[in-house]
C-alpha cells in the first residue's frame, strides 16, 4: 500500500468517525442551544438505538432489516427523550448544573436497566449481506486504499441526517420558533412561540438522532449496556468545540474531532491520542472560547 | 495443689488459643470466602465464576463437606474496585474468620489482596490465567502462567508456519507483559514482528489499527483485547474484508461465553489457547459440564476460568482432608504435595511454587460457538512465573516467609 | 459556663471521633478511615460546587495527583536505589533503570510536600486555563470530565512509570515506620481525624472570611462582581485550588488506609460519585458533605454486596432525587430557613434574574 493512500485512508476514517460524533452530538448541541442543559444520559440514547436495532432484526430478518430499524430506533429514542424531558429536564432546567447530575442518575438507571434485561456481555446486530462488501482501489497512488461499504453507509446516514435537519431548521415554521427562541426566549415567548414545546420537539428530535447514531454504532460493535459510555466524551469535547446549538459548528467540531484523531494516531497510541485531544481542545478554547461558530444571543451569562 | 492449677491454667490456654486460632470450628460449619466483583465493568466475567465457586461448593456440602464440616462460603463483592478487594479481603479474613478465600480475576485486584493474605497469614486461591511475575506463598495460582498459555499458542503458529506475527491488545498489564515475552521468543525463533498496538479498555474504534494491519500484512494476528473491543475489532475487520479465515487470529481472552455472546459467525475458525475447553474429552469434565448446566440452566455454558475457579474449591477440600486441618498453612503444604488428581482439565496438580501444572490447548471455534481442539501440549506443562529468556537470574525464591 | 443544646452535639461527634479506635473494633475503623479520608476531598467540592458554584467532575485526577504522590515514595521505601533495585512492576514492563522523575520521591519529605503541591499546582494552572476565557458552568463540568478521562487513560497506558491497570500496592514501611500493623492503622486513623477536623474549621473560617463572601458573589452574579469593578477570577481559581489541595490530601490518606492506589479510582465514574456524596449531604453546609460521604459510602458497603443491581438502581434514583427536590441535601432538612437555604432558593430564581437583565 502506497503511503498516500495510506494518508488518505486515514483522512476517510477520520471523516467516518466524525460521522457518528456529529450523530451523537447534535442532539446534545441542539438542546444545549435551547436550554442550556447538557443530558448526561445521552450517550444511553445510543444504547436504545442499538437495542432497539437488536429487537428489529429479530422481527424483521432480511436484507431489510436494518432500514426497518433506522426508523424504529429513531421513534423510540425520540420517545423516551420526550420523556425525560417532560419528566426531569424541563423540571431542572433553571439549575443546569442539576440537570447534568439528575440525568446521570438517569443514565445509571437506564445502564442497569439494560444489564438485567439483555444480560452485560451485550447482544450483536449483524450487518445485512449488501454491506458486506468493500470499495477497493487497486492501482494508481491510492492502490491498496480499501472503504469497507458499512463506512460508506455511515458517512451516508449522517449526511442525510444533517440535510434533514438543516432544511427542517431554515425552512420551517417550526425551524424558525427554534432560531427565534435559541436567539431570545424572552421575546419568542412574547410573540407567541410555545418555548415550552419547542425545547420538547428539539429534545426528542436530539435524542432520536443519537438512537439512530445507535443502530449505526451497532454494525461496527457490539451493543452493550455502556456502549454509549464509550462515544460520550468525545460528543461533550463536539458540544464544546462547536458552539451554542450551531449545526454547522457542531458539524465542523466533529470533524476537527474526527480527523484529529485519526491523524494523530499515526504517530503515537490510542491512549496519548486521547490525552492530546483534551489538550487540543482546552488550547482551541484559548483562542476561540465560544467555540467554532458564534451564535449571537442576548443572553449576558451562558 | 499447685500442679493442678497449672493444669487448669494449661487447659484454659489451650482453649483460648484454639479459639482464637479457629474459631471456625465452634460449630458443625466451616467458613469459606467468594470474593468476586458482582458488579461494575468486571462483573460480567466473575458472576459465572462465583457460581462455579459455589456449584463446587455446595457438590462437597451434599457429600458431608469437609472433615465433618459443613462448608458456609461469605460472599462478598470486589465492585470491579481493587482497593474494594482489599478491604472486602480484610474483612473476610478479620470478621468473618474464613479459613480460605477463592477469588479475583484482573491482576489487579490480585495485587491489591496480595498484602491483606500476606499480613493476615491467610490464602487465596486464584483461578485466572495472569502474566506471571508473582509467587507469594499465600497465593494458588491455579490460571495460565504465561507459558501454560502465550508460549503454547506461539509453538503451534511456529509449527504451522506463520511467520509474520502481528500483536495487539488491550493497554494494561497482561497484555503488555505477555507481549514483552512474546517478542523476545518471536526474536528468538527468528520470526518477524509485524506490529504491536494497544487501545485503551473498552475501545470501540479500531479504523486506525485496521488501516495499519493491511498495511503490515501480517501471516496472524496475536490477540490480547478484553471484553467489548474484540466483537469492534472483529466486526471492523470483517467490514474491511479480513475474516478469521482469510487472516488467522489467535486470542487469550476469548472463551465459550464470549464466542456464544458475540456471535459465532463472527469469529468462526478464529483460534484460542486455552488450558480447558467445554468441548474436551474425560468423565469429569462430562459429569462437571452436566452438574452446571443442572443448577444455572440448559443453555450455560462454562469455560477456563470457571473451571479453574471449580478446580481450586474441589483442590482445596483434598489438601484440607490431607492436612487433617483447615490451618492455611497447613493446607497450603498439602496442596502442593497432593499429586496428579482428576479434574474437567485433566490430570492436574500443584507445582511446589504453588502454580498449576497443566495442559495447554489449542482450539479452533466452530458454527455452533463451541472449540474444536486442534492442538494440544505434549503433556502437562510445568508453570514458569518468571519466563527465563525475558526476566533472566528471576526466580521464585523459597517459601519460608508465610 | 452554659452549654448551649447547639453545641453538645458537634462536641459528642468530635469526642466519638477522637475515641474511635477504643470503640469499634480494626475492620470497621479502617472503614472509618478511609470514608473519612475521601470526606476531606468532599469538603473541597463543598466549597467549589456549593460556595463557588463550579462543577468539578475530574476530582478523581486531583485526589490521584496526591494519591499517586504518596505512593511513589512508599514503592520506593526499602529499596536500594542506589544499587539499581527497581519497583517489582517496572521488571515485567521491561524497564532497564529508575526513570529519572522517581529519584527525587525517595525523600520522604519530597513526598510530602508533592501530595499538595502537585495536585495544587495542576489544578490552579488548569483552572486558570479555562477560567480566564470566561468558560464556566456546564462547559467546565464537561471538560473536567475529558480530563478525568484523559488522566485515567494516561495512568493506564503508562504502565512501566506508573504501575498501569494494577497501580500501585503493597506498602510496607513510611520513612522506617511500619504502617501496616494494627497500631499503625490507629495513628493513620487519628491523623486522618486530626486533619479532617483542621479542614473543616479552616474552610468554616475561610468561608466567613470577606474571601468567601467575594466567592459566594461569584456564584450567584460574576457578571455583577466584575461591573462592581472586581476581578472574578482569583476567587474561582483559588477555590479551585483549595479543593484541589483537599482532594490530593485525601488520596494520600486515602492510599495509606487503603493500602493501594488505582486508576480505578481516579476516572470518569468515581469522580461523578465524589460529586454524589456532597449532593446527598449538602453542598452548602461542610458538615453535610462530611456526612454524605460517611453515609453514601458506608451504605454502598452494606448494599452493594447483598443487591449488586438495587445498588445502581439506588445510586441512580437516589441522585435524581437528592438534586431534584432536596438542593440543599439532607444538611438542608435540618436547617430550614438557614442562609444556605436561601442560597439554593436563590439560585433556583438566578435564571429568572438573568433573563430579566
Amino acid at each position: 500500500m502506497q503511503e498516500s493512500a495510506f494518508l488518505l485512508g486515514q483522512v476517510f476514517n477520520g471523516v467516518s468517525v466524525a460521522s457518528l460524533f456529529v450523530l451523537a452530538a447534535l442532539g446534545l448541541a441542539l438542546s444545549f442551544g435551547l436550554m442550556r442543559v447538557i443530558n448526561m444520559a445521552h450517550g444511553e440514547m445510543l444504547m436504545l438505538g442499538g437495542y432497539l436495532a437488536y429487537m428489529t432484526l429479530a422481527v424483521v430478518p432480511g436484507p431489510l432489516g436494518l432500514l426497518v430499524a433506522l426508523p424504529v430506533a429513531f421513534l423510540g429514542a425520540a420517545l423516551l427523550g420526550a420523556v425525560l424531558e417532560f419528566t426531569i429536564i424541563h423540571r431542572l432546567s433553571a439549575r443546569p448544573l442539576d440537570t447534568l447530575l439528575a440525568t446521570w442518575g438517569v443514565s445509571l438507571i437506564l445502564q442497569q436497566a439494560a444489564r438485567n434485561l439483555f444480560g452485560a456481555i451485550g447482544v450483536q446486530v449483524i450487518a445485512p449481506g449488501w454491506l458486506d462488501h468493500t470499495v477497493a482501489i487497486s492501482s494508481g497512488v491510492l492502490g491498496g486504499l480499501t472503504l469497507p461499504d458499512t463506512r460508506i453507509f455511515i458517512l451516508l446516514v449522517a449526511a442525510i441526517v444533517l440535510g434533514a435537519i438543516a432544511l427542517l431548521l431554515n425552512r420551517t415554521r417550526l425551524g424558525l420558533y427554534v432560531r427565534a427562541v435559541n436567539q431570545d426566549r424572552p421575546v419568542a415567548a412574547a410573540m407567541g412561540v410555545n418555548a415550552r414545546l419547542v425545547d420538547l420537539l428539539v429534545f426528542s428530535l436530539g435524542t432520536g438522532v443519537a438512537g439512530l447514531a445507535g443502530v449505526i454504532l451497532a454494525l461496527l460493535g457490539p451493543v452493550t449496556p455502556t456502549v454509549g459510555q464509550s462515544y460520550i466524551v468525545p460528543a461533550f469535547l463536539v458540544v464544546i468545540l462547536g458552539g451554542l446549538g450551531s449545526l454547522v459548528g457542531t458539524t465542523i467540531a466533529s470533524l476537527i474531532v474526527g480527523l484529529f484523531t485519526a491523524l494523530i494516531e499515526i504517530f503515537v497510541d490510542v491512549s496519548l491520542a486521547q490525552v492530546l485531544l483534551l489538550v487540543f481542545v482546552i488550547v482551541f478554547i484559548q483562542f476561540r472560547p465560544q467555540g467554532v461558530i458564534t451564535v449571537r444571543t442576548r443572553a449576558l451569562e451562558g | 495443689m499447685a500442679l493442678k492449677h497449672f493444669g487448669l491454667a494449661a487447659a484454659l490456654l489451650a482453649t483460648t488459643m484454639l479459639g482464637a486460632v479457629r474459631p471456625a470450628l465452634a460449630d458443625g460449619t466451616v467458613k469459606v470466602g467468594v470474593l468476586q466483583s458482582l458488579s461494575g465493568t468486571m462483573a460480567i466475567s466473575e458472576v459465572p465464576l462465583e457460581d462455579a465457586e459455589l456449584l463446587a461448593i455446595s457438590q462437597l456440602n451434599a457429600k458431608g463437606g469437609v472433615l465433618g464440616k459443613k462448608i458456609v462460603p461469605v460472599v462478598e463483592d470486589g465492585a470491579s474496585d481493587p482497593s474494594t478487594f482489599a478491604q472486602k479481603a480484610t474483612k473476610l479474613i478479620e470478621e468473618d474468620k474464613v479459613v480460605t478465600v477463592f477469588g479475583g480475576w484482573t491482576s489487579s485486584s490480585r495485587k491489591a489482596m496480595l498484602p491483606v493474605f500476606q499480613r493476615l497469614h491467610s490464602l487465596l486461591w486464584y483461578p485466572v490465567q495472569f502474566e506471571g511475575n508473582e509467587c507469594s506463598p499465600n497465593i494458588m495460582y491455579s490460571g495460565a502462567q504465561p507459558n501454560q498459555q502465550a508460549l503454547p499458542a506461539l509453538t503451534w503458529a511456529e509449527q504451522k508456519g506463520y511467520k509474520k506475527i502481528f500483536l495487539l491488545g488491550s493497554d494494561y498489564v497482561y497484555p503488555r507483559t505477555a507481549n514483552l515475552i512474546l517478542k523476545k521468543h518471536i526474536a528468538h525463533a527468528g520470526l518477524t514482528l509485524s506490529g504491536e498496538e494497544y487501545v485503551p479498555l473498552g475501545g470501540t474504534d479500531f479504523s486506525s489499527i485496521v488501516a495499519e494491519i493491511e498495511q503490515a500484512k501480517p501471516d496472524i494476528i496475536i490477540n490480547t483485547l478484553n471484553g467489548d473491543s474484540n466483537v469492534s475489532f472483529f466486526k471492523q475487520m470483517a467490514a474491511a474484508g479480513m475474516t478469521p479465515d482469510k487472516l488467522p487470529v489467535m486470542s487469550f481472552s476469548i472463551a465459550e461465553p464470549e464466542a456464544q455472546a458475540m456471535g459465532p459467525s463472527l469469529l468462526a475458525g478464529s483460534y484460542t489457547s486455552w488450558n480447558y475447553f467445554q468441548s474436551l474429552p474425560g468423565a469429569a469434565n462430562a459429569a462437571f459440564v452436566a452438574a452446571y448446566k443442572v443448577k444455572y440452566g440448559a443453555n450455560a455454558v462454562v469455560d477456563d476460568p470457571m473451571v479453574h475457579g471449580y478446580v481450586d474449591v474441589m483442590e482445596w477440600a483434598d489438601a484440607v482432608k490431607k492436612a487433617g486441618t483447615f490451618d492455611p498453612k497447613a493446607v497450603r503444604n498439602a496442596a502442593v504435595a497432593l499429586g496428579f488428581q482428576d479434574s474437567p482439565l485433566g490430570e492436574v496438580k500443584f507445582a511446589p511454587n504453588q502454580s498449576m501444572v497443566q495442559t495447554g490447548y489449542i482450539g479452533q471455534l466452530q458454527p455452533d460457538g463451541q472449540f474444536k481442539v486442534i492442538w494440544s501440549s505434549p503433556g502437562p506443562i510445568e508453570p514458569v512465573p518468571y519466563d527465563p529468556l525475558t526476566f533472566p537470574g528471576k526466580s521464585c525464591g523459597a517459601h519460608s516467609t508465610f | 459556663m452554659k452549654i448551649s443544646s447547639r453545641q453538645i452535639l458537634p462536641a459528642m461527634v468530635l469526642l466519638f471521633g477522637a475515641c474511635a479506635p477504643l470503640l469499634i473494633n480494626a475492620y470497621e475503623l479502617s472503614l472509618l478511615g478511609r470514608f473519612l479520608a475521601l470526606s476531606i476531598l468532599a469538603m473541597g467540592i463543598m466549597l467549589i460546587w456549593g460556595e463557588g458554584g463550579i462543577l468539578s467532575l475530574g476530582q478523581g485526577v486531583f485526589f490521584g495527583l496526591g494519591a499517586y504522590a504518596l505512593a511513589l515514595h512508599l514503592k520506593l521505601e526499602g529499596l536500594n536505589i542506589a544499587n539499581g533495585d527497581m519497583p517489582d512492576f517496572m521488571v515485567w514492563s521491561g524497564v532497564s533503570a529508575l526513570p529519572a522523575f522517581w529519584y527525587p520521591f525517595a525523600s520522604p519529605w519530597f513526598s510530602l510536600a508533592c501530595i499538595v503541591l502537585i495536585p495544587g499546582s495542576v489544578a490552579a494552572a488548569f483552572s486558570w486555563l479555562v477560567f480566564r476565557r470566561r468558560i464556566g458552568g456546564v462547559y467546565f463540568a464537561l471538560i473536567t470530565q475529558a480530563l478525568a478521562l484523559a488522566f485515567s487513560t494516561l495512568l493506564i497506558s503508562q504502565q512501566a512509570y506508573t504501575g498501569g491497570f494494577n497501580g500501585l500496592t503493597d506498602y510496607s514501611t513510611f520513612d522506617g515506620y511500619d504502617i501496616t500493623s494494627n497500631f499503625a492503622a490507629r495513628v493513620i486513623y487519628w491523623i486522618t481525624f486530626v486533619l479532617v477536623t483542621i479542614c473543616y474549621f479552616a474552610l468554616r473560617w475561610l468561608l466567613a472570611t470577606r474571601w468567601g463572601i467575594m466567592l459566594r458573589a461569584t456564584r450567584d452574579g460574576e457578571n455583577r462582581v466584575r461591573f462592581l469593578g472586581h476581578n472574578p477570577l482569583p476567587y474561582k481559581v483559588g477555590a479551585f485550588t483549595i479543593a484541589g489541595v483537599l482532594a490530593g490530601i485525601g488520596g494520600a490518606l486515602f492510599t495509606l488506609h487503603a493500602g493501594v492506589v488505582s486508576p480505578a479510582l481516579v476516572g470518569v465514574v468515581p469522580s461523578i460519585e465524589m460529586v454524589v456524596w456532597v449532593a446527598l449531604g449538602g453542598r452548602n453546609v461542610l458538615w453535610g458533605a462530611i456526612a454524605g460521604t460517611l453515609l453514601v459510602n458506608f451504605a454502598k458497603d452494606q448494599i452493594s454486596s447483598a443487591l449488586p443491581s438495587l445498588w445502581l438502581y439506588g445510586l441512580g434514583a437516589l441522585f435524581i432525587l437528592a438534586v431534584s427536590f432536596l438542593p440543599a441535601g439532607i444538611a438542608g432538612l435540618f436547617r430550614p430557613g438557614s442562609p444556605e437555604e436561601r442560597v439554593v432558593r436563590r439560585m433556583l430564581t438566578r435564571r429568572k434574574l438573568e433573563t430579566a437583565e
